[in-house]
């Protein structure tokens, strides 16, 4: 959370990692993206076009038909010099094309969930699935949101037994760190990584 | 919304290998990709975002991302400048690490979980 010009920077010799935050409107991204951040976290303005691909073009810049989007994100300094970058993606459908871009080169994705609403982070998923990209899902606890077991949640998302299932509080960082603990301990059990 | 009722078990994505190396097209620069800047390449001649670009990366090692955000320039815009640089040798280009299926592969993730455990 500190902004003096020394650590504003990463080390020299960083190696970057990306995760992403995915889920409904107002399921906490941001509120995750901050706790976990060791910096203030920070917005990029990107833009789409109507259809909601992502621009990356000077020349399509320029035109009338596009909308714009932030997206914000934050860093966490690991030892032995990894930096991990987490993306806070929006969840409306409409921004499908750029969250599809923005998956490409992530290690995995986090999708938070809501149990009033459960069935809304189903987009979340299946783009992490159309992509191929190993997921947890973690149940944000709101107060006053119904408390359901296990079974009964996987159930409801119709998750795989492979795919892990966390709760974490969102505005609480050990908690919110325990959900990237549990994603790469999925994505290090894939089976096509071999053994050391 | 409809959640597909088919499931893609035991799927995993095929990984492209580019992580480490640099990559001078702005088709692969990533938002996480990493730039450090080669100091002993003159200045002269760089228009002035490309300027502002490069006084922000000679002070220090930082993602396309944080260099958008610092500069307040959208993302699209910040890649194309940061490509040229990266094309004119500026700026060396480091993407992010995505597993492939090797063993200092595994070696790097095991780093990664270590490192958040410890937090
Ligand atoms: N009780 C409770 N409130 C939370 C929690 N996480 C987030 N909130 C609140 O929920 C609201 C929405 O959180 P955000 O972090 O802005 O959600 P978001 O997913 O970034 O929302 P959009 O970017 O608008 O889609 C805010 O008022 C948060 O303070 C939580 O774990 N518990
Ligand atoms: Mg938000």
């Amino acid at each position: 959370m500190d902004s003096k010009a020394s650590d504003r920077y990463v080390p020299a010799a960083a190696r970057s990692v990306k995760i992403l935050v995915l889920g409904p409107f107002a399921v906490g991204k941001t509120t995750y993206v901050r706790s976990v951040s060791e910096i203030r976290p920070m917005r990029t303005e990107e833009r789409m076009t109507r259809a909601g691909e992502l621009i990356d073009d000077l020349g399509d810049l320029r035109e009338k038909t596009t909308t714009t989007v932030a997206m914000d994100f934050g860093r966490l300094t690991l030892a032995g010099d990894i930096v991990l970058y987490l993306f806070g993606a929006p969840g409306q459908p409409r921004f499908r094309g750029m969250v599809r871009s923005l998956m490409e080169g992530a290690l995995g994705g986090l999708v938070l969930a809501d149990t009033r609403r459960l069935d809304q982070s189903f987009e979340a998923i299946d783009l992490l699935e159309d992509a191929r990209l190993p997921y947890t899902v973690a149940i944000n606890t709101f107060d006053g949101a119904p408390a359901y077991g296990d079974a009964e949640l996987r159930d409801a998302l119709t998750l795989d037994p492979g795919t892990p299932l966390v709760l974490l509080d969102a505005r609480d960082r050990a908690s919110s760190v325990q959900g990237l603990v549990t994603l790469v301990s999925h994505i290090l059990a894939r089976p096509d990584l071999e053994p050391v | 919304m409809t959640r597909r009722s088919h499931r893609r078990r035991g799927m995993v994505r095929s990984y492209t290998a580019t992580g480490g190396r640099a990559i001078p097209s702005r088709a692969t620069l990533d938002e996480a990709t990493l730039l450090k800047a080669d100091p002993k390449l003159p200045m002269a001649g760089l228009n002035a975002q490309s300027h502002r670009v490069m006084d922000l990366c000679r002070a220090g090692v930082l993602s396309v991302a944080e260099v958008a955000a610092h500069l307040q320039m959208p993302g699209a815009v910040t890649k194309v400048i940061v490509s040229a640089l990266v094309d004119s040798g500026h700026l060396v280009a480091v993407a992010p690490f995505v597993p492939a299926a090797q063993k200092h592969d595994r070696e790097f993730l095991k780093k990664v979980l270590r490192g958040l455990q410890s937090i």
